[in-house]
């Protein structure tokens, strides 16, 4: 019995993880114990602070080096962890304050007064009346968040299997959460649940017949019988595909990619903008990590199956944003593209700590697609008619002249999106084609571009309405608080400084972008 | 520590483009015209600063990862690119003095977006770094695209959408080309560079070569505009102000032509070398295509398009047929047709304020109402049509020497277009201020030519007699261009066909 070690947890190492999971679980407690009245306030102080404390923490151990292989060999810290931590933490906490908008609605969260209750019911009805919130979705939201972080960084099947749970039951309920329009939400919860269980049981097999393979659900183990086989080739190719099912689900390529439209809409809208980068970075981070330090010695199977999920992805994902005229679902396929263009530089494989390298150019991929996501999702929760949020992209004609700081924030983020020079989107696309090329990919590249070219015309088409078309009467932009201003204004910003100097984070990124094995 | 002159030039109207975003309404005419004339007398200044050989090229690292510097960097035609938009700017703004906004877009808008193209298209035309070149002709677009679809005709959006799609479907050709430089820099090099100081060193595999310029190429097609993806100017040129098309078509298109020179043959010798007879042929072809089209145009400024179509023609053919004398005459022509296109838009514009529309068959015996105004137009045509003793004139005329000299057939079509080019400029010229004085006239023209709009036509007119007598003034600073170009080509000049047939 001498051969099983004592388990040892680095609690400093882990610390930004653990202030998450703390700030979560004390907003349990806050839920049980503190009055209706004050748990609302209660709940965002937690999140900001829980948030903040992990961030504060993340620097610090940056800046004393740590890194290693963490609590027995599930968690690795490193520089690619650092930086997704760190962005994790910036985009959770900018699309978590927008749950706490209260003052577009009367008052209210996007929420519903009483999730349980059934729809058009007599409790419905009274929850509302008596003004009942749902504050327990600041605790999901942390919860989620926590997976996410440790989904990025794992090591090990195991933990990450666990990780991609935590990170979306949380997900599944606040998907359902829709204070109006709750039939649409409830749907899109309940398909989500399905599919993603789906999907989480494709990467349970994965992982089994990977185990079976290498003896080892770490990636080093893993990796060492990749390098000296035992078993045949096809066993690994299938846990390979396998696996790839469940993490393309949970970015959202095609062929995988049915979810995201409906659950994008049904989702409240805070929700949604919160899944759309967070599950993303979380989701291809763990992707990378997989493919680049798990099976990186097979990379000339994988890599051609990835890529031509690449290419289909882009081209669905613009093809169809083409056709969409309400904003949500034409940000959940402009979304499934910008999957498609992330996992081209997946598909480059190209590690270097000098030149622009494959993790570097996902990372900033996902950063300026983050930060426009963020401001994109909170500037959807503003424009509003009598009947609640107005999401037909007709019905957001002219806006331009009734706000035309706003629309024009919104029409920068529009700009990164399609990578237009001078916003991050354009750095990011270029670094995504240059990996891909460099990693002997330039026909991709070339399908990349045309795809490009296309999704302009998708944005374009809500900058016309907004800056050059007659508004539409009974909508407007509602004027939110600080909570949903902060988010537009930061992603905004952010998406000019990302197009106009890439140069620091681009280092700091491209430094810190080798996987530990 | 030495004062980094070529950045404060994009700067300056950077700032001015800043300043206008504060609520100064009544103001911003003024401030506008301040930070134009600003710009302006940086630009002179640099321009001295250059001609008596003080070195301005600057580098500074800016994404050291991609190999991508903040590098900018004067010669010959970049100077003469610059100085075309710090003098256009100001008159543009001048003729615009009276634009009238449309709901938000205020003529406060209108300035600032004319500032912030100012700044972007200096920079491009001074950048010494591939990914910052391209970086900054996308980046054009964003004001341009603003400027067409905010004021101007009723079809304005449609026109600046059709602009924007047309240049970014080019544009993003030729982002393929500008990752595949970063990907053979890095492969032959080791490092990655995008200094086009280092990249002309490159030697690349034919094949490669040729596929990286033709993505350039296309860009630059598009963008100078030549026939057949021409279809977007006269579209936005109609539907655009005047003053906004005088910025795309005697700044923003001249990028096209500027391109094919510093970075086509600059970096792709051998490929332009191979791909110079198809851009013969297509130059011909935009050359007559654009004068019939010019001559069958109802709309006055589908016309001026189109006659830009046409003189794009003669700079492509300049170009590629690889003599000193063609690639100076292109380049002086880059310049003149700036200025006398600029001239007939704003003429036209002036017409158009009056009449209120811009319908050929709606004039008629303007001359004698309006007589100044009829005598700009007079010349701002005969700039069109390159009549001797104006600029135009010297600049067609050493294209087509450079071209006789290597290939006398295609000089001889070439030829035609000067003879069409009369036929359009004058017929224009019948049509709209000649004969009797028509009842539509007579209500609409009773001013002439007001203080403000003498001062908008004096400069442009000053510029074409001045650059058509004293050439040399423009010729000397271009020369060095040429002969770094010729060089890099590593074709020598043709001696006269006749020596040719003694060999």
């Amino acid at each position: 019995m001498n051969n099983i070690p004592t388990p040892t947890f680095e609690w400093l190492p882990l610390a930004p993880v653990m202030a998450v999971l703390v700030a979560a679980c004390l907003g349990i407690v806050v839920e049980a114990v503190a009055p209706r009245a004050r748990r609302f306030i209660l709940q965002v102080v937690l999140v900001v602070v829980g948030i903040v404390a992990a961030l504060a923490l993340l620097i610090f151990n940056f800046w004393s080096g740590n890194v290693g292989i963490l609590a027995m060999g599930a968690i690795a810290l490193d520089g690619p962890t650092y930086l997704m931590w760190a962005a994790l933490l910036v985009f959770g906490l900018l699309s978590i304050l927008v749950f706490a908008e209260r003052r577009i609605d009367n008052g209210m969260t996007a929420f519903a007064a009483s999730a349980a209750s059934v729809p058009g019911s007599l409790a419905e009805a009274e929850a509302s009346q008596a003004r009942h919130e749902h504050s327990e979705v600041f605790p999901l939201a942390l919860f989620s968040l926590s997976g996410m972080m440790v989904f990025a960084s794992a090591t090990d099947l195991v933990t990450a299997f666990v990780a991609l749970e935590v990170m979306s039951l949380p997900l599944y309920l606040l998907s359902g959460m829709a204070r109006r329009r709750r039939l649409l939400s409830q749907e899109a919860a309940l398909k989500y649940f399905l599919l993603g269980s789906l999907s989480s049981a494709f990467f349970l097999f994965g992982m089994a017949l990977a185990y079976g393979y290498s003896g080892s659900f770490d990636y080093r183990g893993i990796d060492a019988a990749v390098s000296a086989p035992i078993y045949g080739h096809g066993l690994l190719v299938t846990a390979m595909v396998l696996m790839a099912v469940g993490l393309l689900f949970k970015i959202g390529a095609v062929p995988f990619h049915n979810w995201v439209p409906d659950v994008y809409v049904g989702a409240p809208t805070p929700v949604t903008g919160f899944m759309a980068i967070s599950t993303k970075l979380a989701a291809v981070g763990a992707m990378a990590r997989f493919f680049f330090v798990a099976v990186g010695a097979e990379r000339w199977s994988w890599q051609p199956m990835l890529a031509a999920v690449a290419l289909v992805t882009m081209v669905v994902g613009v093809v169809l944003a083409l056709t969409q005229t309400d904003i949500k679902r034409l940000l959940a396929y402009s979304s499934v593209s910008h999957a498609g263009f992330v996992l081209v530089a997946v598909v480059g494989a190209l590690t270097s700590t000098d030149n622009a390298s494959s993790v570097a150019a996902i990372l900033y991929y996902l950063l300026a697609y983050g930060f426009a996501t963020v401001a994109a999702f909170a500037m959807v929760t503003l424009v509003r008619n009598a009947a609640g949020e107005a999401n037909d992209v007709a019905s957001w004609s002219g806006l331009g002249r009734s706000n035309p700081i706003l629309a024009g924030a919104f029409a920068i983020i529009m700009l990164s999106f399609a990578g237009i020079p001078l916003t991050g989107g354009f750095i990011g696309k270029w670094g995504v084609f240059a990996a891909a090329w460099v990693g002997g990919y330039s026909w991709l590249v070339v399908a990349g571009v045309i795809a490009s070219l296309v999704a302009v015309w998708v944005y374009l088409k809500v900058i016309v309405a907004m800056f050059f078309s007659a508004p539409v009467e009974g909508v407007s932009i509602a004027k939110g608080s600080l909570v949903t201003l902060i988010p537009i204004a930061v992603g905004a910003l952010a998406s000019v400084y990302l197009g106009l100097f890439p140069g620091p984070v681009m280092d700091l990124m491209t430094g810190a972008s080798i996987f530990l094995r | 520590m030495t004062i980094p002159w070529l950045t404060l030039l994009g700067l300056v109207p950077l700032v001015g483009a800043g300043a206008l975003l504060l609520p100064i309404k009544e103001l911003a005419r003024y401030l506008g015209m301040f930070f134009a004339l600003l710009t302006a007398a940086v630009g002179v200044g640099v321009a001295v600063m250059h001609t008596s050989g003080v070195a301005l090229a600057e580098q500074a690292a800016w994404m050291p990862a991609f190999g991508a510097w903040w590098a900018l960097n004067l010669d010959g035609m970049g100077l003469v690119m610059v100085l075309l938009t710090v003098i256009l700017v100001p008159v543009v703004l001048l003729a615009e003095w009276k634009l009238e906004g449309i709901g938000r877009w205020t003529p406060q808008a209108f300035v600032a977006l004319v500032l912030l193209l100012e700044s972007l298209s200096v920079y491009t035309f001074l950048a010494a770094d591939v990914l910052l070149f391209y970086l900054f002709f996308e980046a054009t677009l964003i004001p341009m695209y603003f400027l067409i679809g905010g004021f101007g005709g009723p079809q304005r959006a449609r026109a600046a959408t059709k602009f924007l799609l047309f240049s970014l479907a080019g544009g993003l050709v030729m982002l393929i080309s500008v990752i595949g430089l970063y990907a053979y820099s890095l492969r032959i090099f080791g490092t990655p560079s995008y200094l086009l100081a280092d990249l002309v060193k490159l030697a690349l595999p034919t094949d490669v070569g040729r596929w990286l310029m033709l993505g350039f190429l296309i860009a630059f097609i598009v963008k100078a505009p030549m026939v057949p993806v021409h279809t977007w100017l006269p579209t936005a040129t109609e539907q655009a102000t005047p003053g906004t098309s005088v910025l795309l078509v005697g700044i923003l298109d001249k990028i096209g032509t500027f391109g094919m020179i510093k970075f086509c043959l600059g970096l792709f010798p051998e490929a332009s070398a191979w791909v110079a007879p198809a851009m013969v042929v297509l130059a011909l072809i935009s050359i007559i295509y654009g004068a019939v089209a010019a001559i069958g145009s109802s709309d006055l400024l589908r016309l001026i398009a189109y006659t830009s179509v046409s003189h794009f023609g003669f700079m492509v053919l300049g170009i590629y047929t690889f003599t000193s004398t063609g690639i100076s005459g292109s380049i002086f022509y880059m310049l003149n047709h700036g200025f006398s296109t600029a001239a007939l838009f704003l003429v036209v514009g002036m017409l158009i304020a009056r009449r209120g529309s811009s319908r050929v068959s709606d004039f008629g015996g303007v001359d004698k109402a309006t007589p100044v105004l009829s005598g700009f137009f007079l010349v701002a045509g005969l700039s069109g049509l390159a009549l001797p003793g104006l600029s135009s004139f010297v600049s067609e005329f050493m294209v087509m020497a450079g071209t006789w000299s290597r290939q006398p057939v295609i000089a001889a079509i070439s030829t035609l277009g000067t003879v069409l080019a009369a036929v359009y400029i004058l017929l224009m010229y019948q049509r709209t201020m000649t004969g009797p004085v028509t009842e539509a006239t007579a209500t609409h023209f009773t001013a002439d030519a007001s203080f403000r709009e003498k001062w908008v036509a004096a400069p442009l007119i000053a510029a074409v007699l001045l650059l058509g007598f004293v050439p040399s003034l423009a010729l000397n600073v271009i020369a060095p261009t040429t002969q770094q170009t010729m060089s890099q080509i590593g074709i020598s000049d043709p001696v006269a066909p006749l020596g040719e047939e003694a060999k």
